[in-house]
């Protein structure tokens, strides 16, 4: 049913559409001129090395940072468009905090470490304005099970569990406002292999099942081909190359992309 | 006619290529230009099953990845017929193709990209889910074509990534011929097969074919070709299809 209503809401158009993104830091060039479309229920990788400019183009994206250069347009759900850069900061923040959610690749930067993991996602339903304590908790379990959390340690606090849980309580309090844009950088960067497995599965369902739009960034390139529709190659902070997922990957075009996916070790 | 209005017709083709070329560039090797085919023709109808032949290197398995958007195409033009229009794989937009692939057309080879965790069942119904069809409906008819393809119903609840190469093959082949796709692309899909298998494959070729299915398929084994297609095209390696 996802499906059919991602594809309903395809008619008006893409989710969000930005033109021209340049960033730089000093002399240093975060991204330069990067414009894209991303299509409601569509998941884009952006893949490159260290230093490609990946992580500024998403911070530019998700409005965490306003680039010097660029234009930010956001479908709303009222099916206005809105400028993002030009709303102001109250507004935007709440954008921010109720229709998008941002994933960050070490948990510590998206939890506050001094409160349960209950509460954690507790704080984004009331931050919506979520009063009722027995429905807030009613959902918090619901999305504590749906990333797989142990139930009986809800009331744990985020220093006590393992990286992996605490990237499934970090997934959790994005999600439990129902967004309809999730930003992740390197989501599943630095956890052990058969964690990462677990996270992108459960990545991958909770994409397909929400027919939620995502923006990943990832070094990894089996990452972005089991996540991704479509993928994004960054080198020196502009867009090298960009298409369908397994065209990019399987019939890469631009020297830098053929060499990323010829480094790739096979098993 | 040529191109887009002369598919429009009922008894026009599914498919139709024009002037399709194939060549890769390989920059980190001293930027090498690979021809694989130029100029290619080719008419598929809906009832037929088209078998591409020709000896190895003649770019058969690429030509099929172009007909899927898997590969980009040099140049020339992709048409597919697709809800009621005519698509361009050679210029259409991700989301569009992702779109088509989803509703029209599917590829089925002999290898199954393992989706960690998932068990077979869900990775079997998973393109009919993708369609909007309800979890229990799809898992029951994910089940049939399991049992068809002879894998134990014990195993469906178990990720493949555990199961043997040829358990995982036969998943694929299930997932694959699970959705009644107005085009289907098959790629040795019997390869390594035993007989009992092998028949399984040929019946749903055929059965597709019957329901009006356009099908294009590599098949290396000339007992299969004989029953799976409707219709043989060389291509040489001078790219000329017949």
């Amino acid at each position: 049913m996802t499906t059919m209503s991602a594809q309903e809401a395809r008619d008006d158009g893409p989710l969000l559409t930005a033109t021209g993104i340049s960033h730089s830091y000093g002399d240093r060039i975060g991204c330069r001129d990067v414009t894209l479309d991303l299509w409601p229920g569509e998941v884009l990788g952006v893949v490159g090395e260290s230093g490609s400019g990946k992580t500024t183009l998403l911070n530019c994206l998700s409005a965490r940072f306003i680039p010097a250069a660029g234009a930010l347009n956001y479908l709303l759900r009222t099916g206005e468009t809105a400028d993002v850069y030009a709303m102001g900061e109250a507004e935007r923040r709440m954008l921010m905090r109720t229709d998008w959610g941002f994933v960050h690749q070490n948990p510590r930067d998206g939890l506050r470490m001094g409160v349960s993991a209950g509460a954690n996602v507790g704080e984004r339903l009331m931050a919506v304005g979520a009063r009722h304590y027995g429905a807030i908790r009613e959902q918090v379990t619901d999305w504590l099970g749906r990333v797989e959390m142990d139930l009986g340690r809800i009331d744990d606090l985020p220093t006590q569990f393992s990286g992996g849980m605490q990237q499934r309580v970090q997934i959790a309090r994005n999600l439990v406002s129902g967004p309809r844009l999730v930003f992740m950088d390197e989501p599943t960067g630095g956890l052990d292999v058969s964690v990462q497995a677990r996270l992108l599965d459960l990545l991958r369902g909770l994409t397909n099942d929400l027919g939620l739009s995502a923006v990943i960034v990832t070094h990894d390139l089996a990452v972005a081909r089991l996540l991704s529709h479509r993928l994004m190659v960054m080198r020196r902070g502009e867009v090298v190359e960009q298409g369908l997922t397994d065209q990019v990957l399987d019939d890469p075009q631009h020297a830098y992309t053929q060499l990323l996916v010829s480094s790739v070790l096979q098993t | 006619m040529t191109g887009v209005d002369a598919m429009n017709d009922d008894d026009a083709p599914v498919i139709r290529l024009e002037g399709v070329a194939k060549s890769f560039v390989l920059h980190n090797q001293g930027g090498i230009e690979l021809d694989v085919f130029r100029g290619i023709d080719l008419d598929v109808f809906a009832g037929e099953s088209v078998a591409l032949h020709g000896p190895s290197g003649t770019g058969k398995s690429s030509l099929i990845r172009l007909i899927y958007g898997n590969y980009l195409c040099s140049t020339g033009r992709i048409l597919v017929r697709h809800g009621g229009g005519v698509t361009d794989i050679a210029k259409a937009a991700p989301h569009e193709i992702i779109e088509l692939r989803r509703h029209t057309m599917g590829y089925v080879s002999q290898f199954l990209r393992v989706i960690p965790r998932v068990p077979a069942l869900q990775v079997v119904a998973e393109p009919l889910r993708a369609v909007g069809i309800r979890a229990d409906e799809a898992e029951a008819r994910a089940g049939e074509m399991l049992a068809r393809f002879n894998i134990p119903e014990r195993l469906w609840s178990l990720a493949p990534a555990t199961f043997s190469g040829g358990e995982q093959q036969r998943v694929n082949l299930a997932r694959g011929f699970v959705m009644d796709y107005p085009v289907l692309l098959v790629d040795e899909p019997t390869a390594s097969l035993d007989h009992a298998n092998r028949d399984v494959v040929i019946d749903q070729i055929r059965a597709a074919v019957d329901r009006g299915a356009a099908v294009v398929g590599i098949f290396h084994d000339a007992a299969v070709r004989e029953t799976a297609a409707t219709r043989i095209v060389e291509l040489t390696p001078a790219g000329a299809a017949a």
